[in-house]
């Protein structure tokens, strides 16, 4: 019902670039989650798409229709904000039926939609109460309510759970999962700076720094495929295990000197010519396993220095080389890991990675099988 | 000249370093009468205790003092007065309030001052409000702020004497040194003497109360609209809400409160008002009001200190009901900070 289409979006204020060309197809009736850390200008090209903020240049359309200069009412949007901004002198009624309200829709109408929302979210006990008599979660609801009340071709998310305790941030989730569930047709665009959020809730993320798009693509697209340095690192908890590296000889497969001397061979293809130059070597905590090296295959050698139980997972931190260098291991909360032991530590070959001197990821296309 | 100054100066001296000797004195008085340093345990303890209970009347102990003195005495005196003949010897009863409602003059005042009230708080209050929103995202906003606040500084009279050029009267064809006649006759018009039009000329004189008290108004009520979330009304944007809705129904309630403050504040000096009077009719063609006529009989042409300290009394009732209105009001305001 409503694609939507950013082509070279900039913002800049006064000097200062806040988002730098942003191009970007959203498919009608995607979730698609933005995500990066503070200051990458997520909220920045929401507001933009909103309406809140001006782009300085280029182009926004929703559903084709190019809307740079059309007021936030009038494009087709509602939006969720962070800090729930219900109007605090109406109730929770009001709150919901303002915007029909001042459209002038009929009375009949504006009950009929307050109160199926209502419904939806089960607030209709709650519609004669002032948001201050309400909890952080149902004012969070009321939020919701408005937007859908608007009956929006696109719903924004502005950190919607950030405001919330741990357990109910979990609970909105889901339920922000099933209203989109019950909105196939509807398109939405949730800002976050949580990863969980946007593995669980995005049909496709994007990853944004410093005002430009590192990439867009589906939550295990992300997860398995990182296009760079940034993303590897900004995609799983704890963070992909990077380490400086050397190309010993470029090709499929490619060899790598590791900081600890040992050469590895990475099932990447890379050009010949990338023979010698310096190049970052990752692995996701999550892939790492403890081998007794029955098979030669070990990657790494270090000390354990310290163990985080988790409970169901542990995590224990190795040192590996003489500068400091540390890996994280996720293993099995039952696993016997000693402090101060010695382990070795392989992963299988297709999950590991290798970053240019850029942090540009080398193309994973020609993957050989195992190769060494 | 500079011995004016000398003195003012000496004068802030001594009285600043007279309450810093005070409070330090009087604590360490307190220290020594019952010492917690140098003596047992149990017996520090006890002085401790001791000095917990004396400590607080010793430092409000002048302020309660003053008080005292200066505003319960007072308050007392003049409702015992007010029941007491002109020279304040013999009981009279009920005679001045008697008197008081068959007085012209003084249902002259009444009426007056429930003009004032209808007029210069709403007239504050909303200029106030209405140039606090168009001065809050211009950049020569906080310059235009300044000016509309910088009459508060003057005081009543002395901007009295300001508005009398303004409404300075000269007979008709000479030069006026009046603004505003000069204005009239400018274009074509017969100056006036302002300030003698019964009726009217009490409108005049709000004119510079109005004028002095919307900075008030515009200081704290431009801090109001700054608390607002900002992100409401960015919601109300996305609403569809022009821009004189937003300011109708998101921002005006959202501040509703500190508006009846404001309100309050300005009625309550309102019902007070006596220098502006005082100083540009004294009263005449009809402008008396009620401070101004207490004044009148309390001190001038010989005085009566019953009927003086009956209007007094008068504007006290008055008073009383919407102070402690405001007073509830703006606890309740800062009591509910986010």
């Amino acid at each position: 019902m409503a694609d939507l289409t950013l082509r070279d979006v900039k913002k800049s204020y006064g000097a200062v670039n806040i988002l730098h060309g942003i191009d970007l197809d959203i498919k009608s009736g995607e979730f698609i989650v933005f995500v990066g850390p503070s200051g990458c200008g997520k909220s920045t090209l929401l507001r933009s798409i909103a309406g809140l903020e001006e782009i300085t240049s280029g182009t926004l359309q929703i559903a084709g229709e190019t809307v740079n200069d059309v007021p936030p009412s009038q494009r087709g949007i509602a939006m969720v904000f962070q800090s729930y901004a219900l109007y605090p002198h109406m109730t929770v009624y009001d709150n919901m039926a303002f915007g029909m309200k001042i459209a002038k829709a009929p009375k009949a109408e504006i009950d009929r939609r307050v109160k199926q929302a209502a419904d939806i979210l089960q607030l209709t006990p709650y519609l004669d109460r002032l948001p201050k008599a309400m909890s952080g979660g149902q004012r969070q609801r009321v939020a919701i309510g408005r937007a859908i009340v608007r009956n929006p071709k696109v719903f924004l998310f502005d950190e919607p759970l950030s405001n919330l305790d741990a357990a109910l941030r979990v609970a909105t989730r889901i339920e922000i999962a099933k209203l989109k569930e019950s909105m196939p047709e509807t398109t939405m665009i949730y800002v976050t700076h949580d990863q969980v959020e946007a593995m669980t809730l995005a049909d496709r993320i994007v990853v944004l720094k410093d005002g430009r798009i590192e990439q867009v693509g589906t939550p295990m697209e992300l997860y398995c495929k990182p296009g760079n340095l940034f993303v590897a690192q900004f995609i799983g908890s704890p963070a992909m295990n990077i380490l400086p590296v050397t190309i010993e000889r470029g090709g499929a497969p490619t060899a790598v000197r590791l900081p600890s001397g040992t050469v590895a061979h990475v099932p990447i293809a890379t050009p010949a010519d990338a023979t010698g130059t310096k190049a970052s070597f990752g692995v996701r905590p999550e892939d790492l396993r403890v081998t007794d090296d029955a098979e030669g295959g070990t990657l790494f050698e270090g000390t354990v220095d310290y163990i985080e139980q988790l409970g169901e997972v542990q995590l224990a931190y190795i040192d590996i080389g003489r500068q400091g260098e540390q890996l994280v291991a996720k293993m099995p909360g039952n696993a016997e890991v000693v402090r101060g032991s010695i382990l070795r530590l392989t992963a299988s070959p297709g999950n590991l990675h290798l970053f240019d001197e850029n942090g540009r990821t080398y193309t994973v296309s020609n993957r050989a099988v195992q190769a060494a | 000249m500079a011995a004016q100054i000398f003195s003012a100066i000496l004068v802030i001296i001594v009285g600043v370093g007279g309450c810093v000797a005070y409070f330090w004195g009087a604590n360490k008085l307190l220290d020594l009468a019952f010492p917690s340093r140098g003596v047992a345990g149990r017996a520090a303890i006890d002085n401790l205790r001791r000095q917990g209970i004396v400590r607080p009347w010793l430092f409000v102990g002048p302020a309660l003092l003053i008080l005292t003195v200066y505003l319960i005495y007072p308050v007392v005196d003049t409702v015992r007065l007010s029941f007491m003949d002109r020279a304040g010897q013999n009981f009279v009863g009920l005679a001045n309030y008697q008197w008081a409602l068959g007085d012209r003059e003084f249902r002259t005042s009444i009426l007056n001052n429930f003009l004032w009230l209808a007029v210069v708080p709403a007239a504050c209050t909303f200029l106030g409000l209405i140039i606090a929103v168009l001065t809050d995202k211009i950049w020569w906003g906080n310059i235009a702020k300044s000016l509309v606040f910088m009459p508060l500084a003057i005081s009543f009279v002395g901007a009295s004497v300001i508005w009398k050029f303004i409404y300075e009267y000269r007979a008709e064809g000479q030069t006026q040194i009046g603004i505003l006649n000069a204005f009239i006759q400018y274009i074509g018009g017969t100056p006036q003497v302002w300030i003698s039009i019964p009726f009217w000329n009490n409108f005049f004189l709000m004119v510079i109360l109005i004028w002095i008290q919307t900075g008030f108004a515009m200081v704290i009520l431009s801090s109001a609209l700054r608390g607002i979330p900002e992100e409401t009304i960015e919601a109300a944007v996305i609403d569809g809400a022009n821009p004189f809705q937003i300011f109708w129904r998101i921002m005006v309630p959202q501040i509703w409160g500190t508006i009846a403050v404001v309100w309050t504040t300005i009625t309550i000096l309102v019902l007070k008002v006596f220098d502006i009077v005082l100083t540009m009719t004294n009263g005449q063609w009809n402008s008396q009001v009620l401070a101004n006529l207490m004044f009148d009989w309390m001190f001038r042409g010989g005085g009566d200190f019953g009927r003086g300290a009956a209007i007094a009394v008068v504007i006290m009732l008055a008073v009383v009901p919407i102070m402690i209105w405001n007073i509830r009001q703006a606890t309740r305001e800062s009591g509910e900070g986010h």
